[in-house]
């Protein structure tokens, strides 16, 4: 097993400009499970392709442990991407199924056996190890898939969004049970997604990626609780955090028709090119419901209540008769907010709920870089919602 | 959602159950076909006078595989041609459906898997990966990177006495203005395992000749493709006779069935040297002179085999000054038409065309050997129709022997097995008469052949070269890759 580096690795495609992975800094442990995940052609597959071997790599350098793989052939950087769309041969027993390629590699008859034996013990195929895969459940197949990478016994695995054709419920329990197999292995992983919510529960860290660069890395809790800039404050979290570009009068952010009093670290960090602006952002569980015309407290108008059972979601509007937000981009669409609210007490559509964002639970951005500008948020309730 | 179809301009597709899920589709719009192995459910569907292909997939890949598939059609790569994307599906009681890609089922196409209900011999699983290794090369030469390179992911179809191999299976490829070194790697080693593994299973079914070593055929794509790639792209240097090299280059890849399209000439540092590098190379080189000269549109190797006929037939004509477009066109007409013509209707649907021209010139070979002297191409002709042709399968939509077999792991597909189908008139894309109408001579029996020749007639095809049998002796037109 290794650690993978990525030392200033850049990919740029022939013909283009900007490159496609912009040196890329990423340092991943031994036996660490770290996820890339970004928007659609934030560079996440091809910084994975890079370390694979299908992507040249233009400028930089890629480590697998105390290794320079930046011009070694893909087969023999010791490394395995793992298809869960794997054929299984129906007339081949699930050991062969598992071994052969290594009979490919002219691995010895009593080595394979060996390694296909210690595989189906972690994937708990031992007892099929000499049937036939129609004797298998569609999830054992998907086990012995993987068992056909385990087998090779390589540093890293890598997966490129391997759940992608995949039913949503079948998503959800494979996800799972790649995470707990990857745990048990114990082998370095790199996975690939673009859903931040399977990046938030399987990877010990996250790597946020945009226009191939990365914004941040991190445990799923300090993504959550301190996102570096806005772009990840908005990716991270569902329902997403609302967002919006507000004015600030002495140290207090004028929110539609409330005055919300702002972090005091968070304003002294404020930069002339900020133009007395922040970007603040409130997940929809850090709002707390107040009385009409609280101080601090923000009027919504309920357009649609989402009830979850556990928990209920109001989607709204904040009227603007003071025209305090320019450029409001709430995730739900412009103006719109979304608090989580107690299910057991739902407004009406057309109803104003006053609520008011909890003490040290905002999170606040230059206007101008887009950089936090406030510290890490605690509380018990995000913890419930990562979880 | 409701119901979206988006691709071709086919307004009968509606009329299709897309409300039931394609495994229980009802027996009458199923075309009973052989398939390779599939992670998805695959099922060739009558649609109007053809057939096609079903595949059911997330929306999201349906999409992403149909324009794939459009932009290799638009770069000519050979591959399935997409005809739609249809998602929004529900079933009646509002259940969503899986989208669906829809696809032309290439006519005369095999499956690998329908190949051993002929009896998978080491000499037809060279041809088959052979025929992968070109198609592998020529999509590398376009950019694409397969990601799954397998038997099961290509349809083969006859090309005189070879194979050539079509791309069926998109959904792991990408397209990239030129792949790295390590793209190209990598699907030779996908290649390797997925062919030794398809082998491997065989064996394990059975259906595999004794003598054939899984592992010595899965070693030789990457051989072949090697050989392949560096004939076509191999940087040489010369110091002299610059002229002669390239012609010589051209020479090779025009052998090989590729046109030279651009050229990069590079002195040498100190100028004492030329170095030659193909830049831009075409398949399809005798294809495009046969289709150029008469209009047939074959298969590489048919067409190689074709325009070696119509050589012969320019040096033995009256008239050896003819210029080589007349002798095409009477080379058409005397030759190719009228023994494509022999062929009663009902023996239409067993092979394509030119591939029967093919088999004819074979089969003349082998009279003239066994007769011990010339024997004509109308005699040769009668006597492969009356013998040879009523013995062959119908390939133009076959119907394997172990399709049971293939498709055990969906019960509801082997009902399918026992069903024939007859498609479309095997003619309807065939420009043989696009010199004018000819007429044609269906109602007549072939004519019975009277042989004068004291030895023993061939009455039965005898191994044709390289096909089951390596060691027979090769007729001195067949053309040879090996």
């Amino acid at each position: 097993m290794a650690s993978v580096t990525y030392d200033n690795a850049s990919r740029i495609y022939p013909g283009t400009e900007r490159p496609a992975v912009d040196a890329l800094n990423l340092e991943i442990a031994d036996g660490e499970f770290l996820v890339l995940v970004g928007p659609s052609g934030c560079g996440k597959s091809t910084s994975l392709r890079m370390l694979a071997g299908l992507e040249d790599i233009d400028e930089g350098a890629i480590w697998v442990g105390d290794r320079d793989v930046t011009h070694v052939q893909p087969k023999d950087r010791d490394i395995a991407m793992v298809f869960q769309s794997y054929a299984l041969y129906p007339h081949m027993t699930v050991a062969d199924n598992m071994g052969f390629a290594l009979k490919i590699a002219k691995v010895d008859k009593a080595e394979i056996r060996q390694r296909v034996e210690a595989a189906a013990k972690i994937l708990d195929l031992t007892e099929y190890l000499d049937r036939k895969p129609k004797a298998l459940s569609g999830g054992q197949r998907q086990r012995v898939a993987m068992g056909r990478a385990i087998v090779r016994q390589p540093q890293v695995f890598l997966m490129d969004e391997p759940l992608s054709n995949l039913d949503a419920k079948l998503r959800v329990q494979t996800r799972t049970q790649i995470a707990a197999l990857q745990r048990r292995l114990g082998t370095t992983t790199v996975y690939v997604t673009h859903d931040q919510v399977e990046a938030l529960t399987m990877g010990d860290r996250i790597a946020v990626l945009k226009d191939g660069v990365l914004q941040q890395v991190g445990s799923p809790r300090d993504m959550y609780d301190a996102p570096a800039n806005v772009f990840v404050a908005g990716f991270i979290g569902s329902p997403a955090m609302n967002i919006g570009t507000y004015q600030v009068f002495d140290g207090q952010a004028q929110v539609g028709r409330a005055k919300v009093d702002l972090a005091r670290e968070a304003v002294s960090a404020l930069k002339s090119e900020d133009k007395n602006h922040v970007v603040l952002g409130f997940r929809p569980e850090s709002l707390d419901r107040v009385a009409p015309n609280t101080e601090g407290g923000i009027p919504i108008e309920v357009d649609v209540v989402e009830e979850l059972g556990s928990d209920a979601f109001v989607y709204g509007e904040v009227p603007n008769e003071f025209g305090g937000a320019e450029d409001v981009h709430f995730a739900a669409g412009d103006s719109q907010m979304i608090v989580r609210i107690d299910p057991r007490d739902v407004p009406k559509k057309g109803d104003t709920v006053w609520v008011k964002i909890r003490e040290g639970e905002q999170h606040v951005f230059s206007a101008a870089t887009g950089e936090r500008l406030s510290s890490e948020v605690h509380t018990d309730a995000s913890a419930q919602h990562t979880a | 959602m409701p119901l979206h179809i988006s691709g071709a301009a086919d307004p009968a597709l509606i009329e299709l159950p897309w409300e039931i899920p394609l495994e229980a589709w009802p027996e009458e719009h199923i075309a009973a076909l052989p398939r390779g192995l599939s992670r998805h459910v695959v099922r060739f569907v009558r649609h109007g006078d053809g057939v096609i292909a079903v595949k059911e997939t997330n929306a999201e890949i349906a999409h992403r595989e149909f324009a794939m598939l459009r932009e290799l059609q638009r770069l000519e790569a050979p591959c399935v041609h997409p005809v739609a994307v249809v998602s929004g599906r529900t079933s009646p009681s509002g259940e969503p459906l899986s989208a669906a890609l829809v696809t032309e089922h290439l006519a005369f196409s095999l499956p690998y898997r329908a190949l051993f209900a002929q009896g998978l011999r080491q000499g037809t699983l060279k041809r088959l990966v052979g025929a992968l290794s070109v198609l592998l090369v020529r999509l590398h030469l376009l950019g694409f990177y397969w990601g799954d390179v397998s038997l099961s992911n290509a349809l083969f179809r006859r090309d005189a006495s070879e194979f050539s191999a079509y791309l069926v299976d998109a959904e792991t490829g990408d397209i990239h203005p030129r792949l790295t070194n390590g793209q190209r790697e990598t699907d030779l080693d996908i290649a390797t395992t997925n062919i030794t593994g398809e082998l491997l299973d065989l064996q394990g079914s059975e259906d595999l000749d004794d003598g054939v070593d899984p592992f010595e055929i899965g070693a030789r794509l990457e051989k072949r493709y090697r050989e392949l790639w560096s004939a076509l792209t191999e940087t040489t240097t010369h110091t002299s006779n610059i002229r002669m090299r390239v012609a010589e280059r051209v020479r090779q890849l025009n052998e090989l069935g590729f046109d030279l399209d651009e050229i990069d000439m590079d002195e040498t540092e100190d100028g004492t040297a030329v170095t030659i590098r193909p830049k831009v190379v075409d398949a399809g080189y005798h294809q495009r002179r046969l289709m150029r000269l008469t209009g047939l549109d074959v298969q590489e190797n048919q067409a190689r085999r074709l325009l070696n006929d119509l050589d012969e037939f320019r040096a033995w004509s009256d008239n050896p000054d003819l210029d080589e477009s007349h002798a095409a066109h009477e080379w058409l007409t005397t030759m190719f038409e009228p023994t494509v013509r022999a062929v009663p209707r009902a023996l239409r649907g067993k092979l394509e065309p030119a591939q029967v021209y093919h088999e004819v010139l074979d089969h003349r070979w082998y009279l003239a050997e066994a007769a011990d002297h010339d024997v004509s191409l109308p005699v040769a002709t009668a006597s492969y129709v009356k013998n040879i042709l009523p013995t062959k399968d119908d390939e133009q939509a076959v119907l394997g022997r172990s399709l049971a077999e293939m498709t055990a792991e969906l019960p509801a597909l082997t009902e399918e097995h026992g069903h024939t189908y007859t498609a479309r008139d095997p003619y309807a894309n065939d420009n043989t008469y696009a010199w004018g109408r000819v007429p044609e001579p269906e109602e007549s029996e072939p004519p019975t052949v009277r042989r004068s020749s004291t030895r023993i007639p061939v009455t039965h095809r005898p191994a044709v070269p390289g096909r089951e049998d390596d060691d027979a002796p090769t007729p001195p037109t067949a053309p040879t890759t090996e």
